[in-house]
């Protein structure tokens, strides 16, 4: 076993070294004739070789030798996208390579992040106005039947409906600065939030609710100590999916006006401008962001929901 | 403390219910928020006026803030019944726009979506290396770069419905890969074995057994894939290189302060919604009457 992790090592090693070697010859002008045939033989080769490893990688099992596998994996892609833009002569406004979009967040990081901070706090705001307004509406049809039969279709249908188009009608109401963003992000997320709530409340063990019923235990206290516990995973479900419906729905919010920062105005304007690195830039800090914050919420969910079945493998 | 889901019967007078309250509410919030701008006007012309007066002021105004369900319901019944189908004012010339690049993207997310799931089933090195990519890839606001994609791809010569129909694509098959690779791994050991017994091929294995057991989650998956796939279209009609499309329409009714035209293309946005969920539904059906399934 020691001798086979040896062996993986060293091919990444070799890797690497041969990563490095394809990526300066390809710089430039290129190689040409006999150079160009031993490039691709190489670079075949080293497609090869990721795969033997990756293969090797993909037995590791544990919370960090698991991550080792899809982390060469997104670094080998990054690669050969960097090989292929620099490699071809990609145009830049089709696709920069990404070292070209690490330098423009580098280069323009002032801006970015007076935009970040502008399309987080217009997300933070919708998402917690959505998720406490979903949750509090799932509790009032919870209790009253009626309401509950006439919500639920309707909350069902909301999700056939592009809420997102609402935007522009937010713009006009809440203006151009964060409030309006701020709606259009509590509405589209209020839907799921109630639907998934909903669900969960009714997803309680009949068993379980005729032990409640035994200890003469009332409404309140069934729904306090059985019935919202056993909701909490739909209940983080609806989270996690709000958590990435809000940042694109403000995002996109800011397509229809803003004031001269966001992310989504940062987008739109440099794509008038063909700045696509720039844009990319913007992506790539929206991308990590949407995945820290699903991240955190991943992580509350583990801590409060540790009973769950999906955690007790 | 009921939990089995209430019967179609059951739940039509609570959602009537319900709807009614949602339209006197929304008929008194287009008063309310109406109010002040027919106020000055009616101030600024000295036209003495009560309560009467101003209510029916407010629900007929050219440009409301809000405008009431019936300025809304007749704008779409004009420019759906009342324009010709290929002038840009009908609405179903640009619900027609919409919808092509909503199903061209829906079937091209579809394909990849299944494509990329049978080689994560069969592949241990896409399994343990692609696949938490594809599940970190959904927390990307791929919307958010909707308006690049069809403005480069736009200025590469590519027509308006291929850009969009790339965004839906890249929004549809996110769930449908994740669906089928739930789907596809579905079949029990035993199932499995048993093909094996017959030594059956992968191939036969992923056609005879596999394939079939992953068409529930198939169709869960399309239906929420199309949803996305239509947000996705409408997106990508936002940038001004786009004159055709709900969203095209959306956004010059926002640069012109055209609420009610807004309103309707709202309205047919989510008639065509609900509309692609159910037809999305009906193959459902008609999948699982076809494979045998208990009705």
């Amino acid at each position: 076993m020691n001798r086979r992790n040896a062996m993986t090592a060293l091919a990444v090693l070799v890797l690497a070294v041969i990563a490095d070697a394809l990526l300066s010859r390809v710089q430039g002008d290129g190689p040409k004739g006999a150079e160009a045939a031993a490039v691709w033989w190489l670079l075949a080769g080293w497609v090869l070789l990721l795969w033997f490893v990756l293969g090797r990688l993909a037995q590791l099992r544990g919370r960090v030798l698991g991550l080792l596998a899809p982390a060469l994996f997104g670094l080998a892609m990054l690669y050969l996208w960097e090989i292929a833009v620099v490699g071809w002569d990609v145009p830049r406004v089709l696709l920069p390579a990404p070292h070209a979009v690490g330098e423009a967040l580098a280069a323009r990081w002032g801006a970015l992040r007076a935009d970040f901070r502008q399309t987080a706090v217009s997300v933070v705001a919708g998402y917690c106005a959505g998720c406490g307004a979903g949750f509090g509406v799932a509790l009032l049809a919870d209790r009253y039947r009626l309401l509950q039969r006439g919500l639920l279709p309707l909350a069902g249908l909301a999700g056939a409906v592009p809420i997102v188009g609402i935007a522009p009608i937010m713009v006009m109401w809440f203006g151009f600065d964060w409030q309006s963003k701020a709606a259009v992000a509590a509405i589209v997320t209020f839907f799921p939030m109630l639907v998934n709530t909903l669900a969960g409340l009714a997803s309680v063990d009949a068993m379980h609710r005729d032990l409640m019923r035994t200890y003469g235990a009332g409404h309140l206290a069934t729904l306090l100590k059985l019935r919202l516990p056993s909701a909490l995973p739909f209940v983080f479900n609806a989270l996690k999916i709000n958590s990435t419906l809000a940042l694109i729905s403000a995002i996109v919010a800011e397509f229809f006006g803003s004031p001269i920062y966001g992310l989504g105005f940062r987008i739109s304007a440099e794509v008038a401008r063909m700045n696509v690195d720039v844009v990319w830039a913007a992506i790539a800090l929206a991308a990590l962001a949407g995945s820290v914050f699903y991240g955190l919420i991943a992580l509350v969910e583990r801590a409060m929901t540790f009973w769950h079945a999906s955690y007790r493998s | 403390m009921r939990t089995e889901k209430p019967s179609w019967a059951q739940s039509v007078g609570p959602v009537a219910l319900v709807a009614a309250v949602l339209i006197v509410v929304w008929y008194a919030a287009a008063v309310w928020l109406n109010a002040p701008q027919v106020i000055e006007r009616f101030d600024g012309i000295g036209n003495p006026w009560g309560a009467r007066e101003l209510v029916d002021a407010t629900w007929s105004m050219e440009r409301p803030v809000l405008p009431a369900p019936h300025q809304i319901v007749a704008d779409w019944w004009a420019s759906v019944f009342g324009a010709d189908l290929d002038s840009p004012r009908s609405l179903v010339y640009h619900a027609g726009v919409t919808l092509s690049s909503t199903i061209l993207g829906f079937a091209l997310g579809l394909a990849l979506g299944v494509l990329i799931a049978i080689g994560v089933v069969h592949s241990r090195v896409l399994d343990r290396g692609l696949l938490p990519w594809i599940i970190a890839s959904q927390t990307i606001p791929i919307l958010a770069i909707a308006p690049m994609v069809v403005v480069v791809l736009g200025s590469l010569g590519y027509p308006p419905l291929v850009s969009k129909a790339v965004i839906s694509m890249y929004l549809c098959f996110f769930p449908v890969a994740v669906g089928m690779v739930k789907g596809l791994r579905s079949p029990e050991v035993l199932q499995l074995d048993l093909m094996r017994t017959w030594s059956a091929t992968p191939a036969q294995r992923l056609v005879k057994l596999r394939l079939p057991a992953a068409v529930p989650f198939l169709f869960a998956s399309a239906r929420i894939a199309i949803a996305t796939s239509l947000i996705g279209a409408i997106v990508g009609e936002l940038p001004t290189g786009a004159q055709a499309g709900l969203g095209a329409r959306l956004l010059s009714g926002s640069y012109f302060g055209q609420t009610i035209q807004i309103w309707s293309a709202l309205l047919m946005a989510s008639l065509l919604g609900v509309l692609l969920v159910a037809a999305v539904g009906a193959v459902e059906r008609l999948v699982a009457r076809w494979m045998g399934a208990a009705a």
